[in-house]
């Protein structure tokens, strides 16, 4: 796929942080630094993998960048256009260039509305097609992303988790958005399902020309539907590559070590697997210096103190780390 | 690709639409008409509708109508089938035109406080801000005992039966608002409702187009349970002498009045007192069907 180099989505320096309140006096305590100083950018057609392990940020990153959390500190850019900080009044004419496709097809769809409905509401709030077009929008929807006409009038309650899926990508795409926040989209579905929802957002994507931030733990699906892969930690970012270097030469000790956890159904391609020490530090208690330090190997005083630079060690090729 | 999913569901496709509709809606009356006892209360609120809607036919006489030649006749006395009261008014006609009074008065009342209970209860449940005021407030309204509360504001307002809607449903909004409030809370965390902040839905849309239907079930429980309270308050305060005046055939003015002749007519007594606890047995029954109906965790058993 060719990459046009303009961005889409400029990130620069974006923190959110939940403030832990006193349960009386309701002082602000501390704070949970669910991401912590992130830049990125989003190239306009490409599909950027967030990885990391649970509780990381990423998540959570791709809710701010939406509008939805937030945001504590940074800067957010659709477009050349500042939108980090927007109320959600202001927000409304972005929201039609920037959707989510959730996690969970259980939960993402209000079990007391049909699809149809449910799908209507986007062209509702921002169109003004009448009763007719937007009946026909629906049903073109549903028969793009691989459901029938007449599953509209059906609730969700009546389809599997595949087939709500497909309904969460067919209001994500209503109103044919540029930059689609996958937040571990294919997480929930059977191995079987996940390749066909993985095929149906390729396509979109050709469609559609769609942006993708697709969120996700699953390395191997990144690596599959990814052009370029960025690893978070404790909400800071570790490194950022296009996924084919980034899988072959992985510069950060966190990708290393995260790399090697994937199993590996080679035969004698044995590799040495880096298991980390300790856990994930308290997010309320965020270590100083390089966030990674306290369960890095090659961790030393420098670490500790000082926060890595976040530098283009290579074309296309960013690390925070002190040692590389 | 999608093919193997759809023929899969095929056989789902293939039911009559109108069936899916009422889905929900059809299963829960299903499992309450199982339940025994709710069966039962429906019946009675049923007749009882019946004899309100249609009181001017049930009734014999007219209910405000003295004949003191024919005064406190006893049960099964000929033309008065129930007995007369101490002024000869049939009682059998007064008890039919009091159900509808009881039914009017616990509707008004149960609805008044329902609209301000939901709109109390969603306000503070979805926003931050308002919870703890309103909470604060509703907490003060807790702090009076229920009937004292009523009497308070029949006080202050004047005794009539429109003051005693009143003084129920302001009395009901604590409780229902407190009910509402749960349920915002537990369902304004679900992703759906992020899903549709992400589309770009206005607060008020989110509230009444997807929280407030998700809520339902708690509150139609609650509305049907408060619907016995009110009726039991609106005779217990007629009976006190704040509600209905007399002649209104009130079931608990009737009471009252009927206290007097307990030992030379008990049926003045009996007769609305039997009236009142079936009926509000029958809803509370009815309401705890309607709990166990509507509780998604009860699929399990079936």
């Amino acid at each position: 796929m060719s990459l046009k180099t303009e961005p889409i989505l400029e990130v620069s320096h974006v923190k959110k942080y939940f403030p832990v309140k006193s349960s009386f006096l309701k002082k602000t305590v501390g704070n949970v630094q669910a991401v912590e100083n992130v830049s990125v950018d989003v190239r306009e057609g490409e599909t950027l993998g967030v990885v990391g392990e649970s509780g990381c940020g990423k998540s959570t990153f791709g809710r701010t960048v939406l509008g939805l959390d937030t945001l504590t500190e940074g800067s957010i850019k659709f477009r050349g256009e500042e939108i980090g900080g927007l109320s959600d009044r202001q927000l409304k004419k972005y929201k039609k260039e920037m959707q989510m496709i959730f996690q969970d097809p259980y939960a993402s769809l209000n079990p007391r509305q049909r699809v149809g409905e449910a799908l209507e509401e986007a062209f509702i709030i921002h169109t003004k097609l009448s009763k007719a077009e937007r009946v026909q929008r629906v049903k073109d929807l549903l028969k793009e992303v691989g459901l029938k006409e007449e599953h509209a009038e059906r609730y969700p309650h009546e389809f599997s988790g595949g087939q709500r899926q497909r309904i969460g990508i067919a209001r994500a795409v209503s109103l044919n958005p540029s930059l689609i926040v996958c937040d571990e989209a294919v997480s929930a579905l059977d191995v079987s399902v996940q390749a066909q929802i993985i095929k149906l957002l390729k396509e979109l994507q050709h469609s559609h020309q769609l942006t993708y931030l697709f969120i996700s733990h699953d390395l191997g699906v990144v690596r599959h539907i990814c052009d370029r892969v960025l690893v978070m930690y404790l909400g800071a970012t570790m490194e950022l590559a296009p996924a084919e270097e980034l899988f072959a030469n992985p510069l950060h000790p966190y990708t290393q070590a995260l790399l090697s956890a994937i199993p590996r159904p080679v035969p004698g391609r044995k590799k040495e697997r880096i298991k980390l020490q300790g856990d994930l530090p308290n997010p309320a208690n965020y270590p100083s210096g390089c966030p990674f330090h306290t369960r890095c190997p090659l961790a030393h005083e420098r670490c500790r103190v000082e926060v890595p630079e976040w530098r283009e060690v290579q074309p296309d090729h960013f690390v925070a780390c002190h040692e590389v | 690709m999608a093919s193997s999913e759809s023929i899969a569901e095929e056989r789902i496709s293939t039911k009559p639409k109108h069936q899916k509709k009422e889905k929900v809606f059809v299963k829960t009356i299903k499992r309450l008409l199982k339940n025994k006892l709710a069966v039962f209360g429906l019946i009675v609120i049923f007749i009882q509708f019946i004899l309100a809607a249609f009181a001017p036919w049930f009734a014999s006489y007219d209910p405000v109508q003295q004949d003191l030649i024919n005064a406190e006749l006893g049960v099964g006395a000929e033309g008065h089938w129930l007995g007369t009261d101490n002024y000869g008014r049939d009682v059998w006609s007064r008890l039919v035109f009091g159900a509808r009074i009881s039914l009017l008065v616990g509707i008004a009342s149960v609805s008044l406080g329902l609209i301000g209970g939901i709109a109390l209860g969603l306000l503070s449940g979805y926003y931050r801000k308002l919870d703890g005021v309103i909470m604060r407030l509703v907490d003060l309204l807790f702090a009076f005992p229920g009937i004292l509360l009523a009497m308070l504001i029949i006080a202050m307002l004047g005794t009539s039966l429109v003051n005693v809607v009143i003084a129920i449903s302001i009395w009901s909004i604590p409780t229902c608002a407190r009910i509402v409030r749960g349920s915002v809370l537990s369902v304004k965390k679900q992703e759906y409702i992020l899903a549709m902040r992400s589309i770009g839905a206005s607060n008020t849309r989110i509230l009444i187009k997807h929280i407030l239907p998700n809520c339902m079930a708690p509150i139609i429980v609650f509305a049907t349970m408060r619907m016995a309270t009110a009726i039991l308050s609106t005779a217990a305060l007629s009976f006190l002498g704040l509600g209905a005046q007399p002649p209104t055939p009130e079931w608990g003015a009737m009471i009252a009045t009927g206290q007097d002749f307990m030992f030379t007519s008990p049926h003045l007594t009996v007769i609305p007192g039997i009236a009142i606890m079936l009926v509000v047995f029958a809803f509370n029954v009815v309401g705890d069907g309607l709990r166990d109906a509507l509780d998604p965790n009860m699929e399990l058993e079936n």
